[in-house]
């Protein structure tokens, strides 16, 4: 599958591009399978993922949880919690 | 019912007039203006936001407001890119024919927002150190009173 990633705010800075567009191999069904999957492409990913359960995620534009599941999406974004207001 | 991403800067006093303008069912406005708070070395901020879903995300929680209480209107503008102490961030507007449901209205949106809008703030110090703003957990307990039946 493939689908365009996003990163935001210090995500964005470890890793080092604001966004990406990646083959997933099969497997990989939820986001918490693309983060696992993510950290062993380079050590500049498994930085910006070392604090487990930090990074926040949203599937085309929309919150959602670790467990959700990732087929059929467009764009998915991975960011710190929001800090707005 | 509104909501706006903007580099510029906002008039509280012009954006109240243009939301008001020929209505005479409202009765109550509650205006909250959040601004860049110095201090602790902070000499600038820089605002980044995830543009599309950002609009998406502040429309969705004036959607929801608007569902709890009866509102005449509302408005959100929130800034976008480099701040100083004392700046404007963030502007909510609520208008109802009663004040309970402004003020409340305000306070939800504001509430939601800091939880759910895709926003992250950058802090740089005198020396230009940069840091970026951890989330409050307050922020999310804040939210969270919110949480259950709605209160119209």
């Amino acid at each position: 599958m493939t689908v365009k990633l996003l990163y935001f705010a210090w995500v964005r800075e470890k890793i080092g591009k604001a966004e990406e567009i990646v083959d997933l191999p099969a497997g990989v069904a939820t986001v918490a399978d693309l983060v696992a999957w993510l950290k062993e492409q380079g050590p500049e990913y498994a930085e910006a993922f070392a604090r487990p359960g930090v990074v926040r995620a949203a599937i085309d534009r929309r919150h959602v949880q670790p467990a959700a599941p990732i087929a059929g999406a467009r764009e998915i974004a991975l960011f710190p919690p929001v800090t707005g207001g | 019912m509104a909501v706006r991403v903007q580099r510029e800067d906002f008039d509280v006093g012009a954006e109240v007039k243009r939301l008001t303008a020929g209505r005479t069912d409202i009765g109550a406005i509650v205006t909250f203006t959040g601004t860049v708070r110095g201090g602790s070395g902070v000499a600038a901020m820089t605002l980044e936001h995830y543009p599309g879903m950002t609009e998406q995300e502040l429309a969705r929680v004036e959607a929801e407001a608007a569902v709890r209480w009866p509102l005449q209107g509302s408005l959100i503008v929130h800034r976008v890119g480099t701040l100083r102490p004392g700046d404007n961030i963030v502007l909510v507007v609520t208008a109802s024919a009663h004040r309970q449901a402004a003020f409340d209205a305000a306070a939800f949106l504001m509430d939601y927002l800091k939880t759910r809008a895709p926003f992250w703030k950058k802090e740089l110090d005198a020396d230009g150190q940069e840091r970026w703003v951890e989330a409050r957990e307050s922020d999310d307990d804040a939210a969270e009173r919110w949480a259950g039946a709605p209160n119209r």
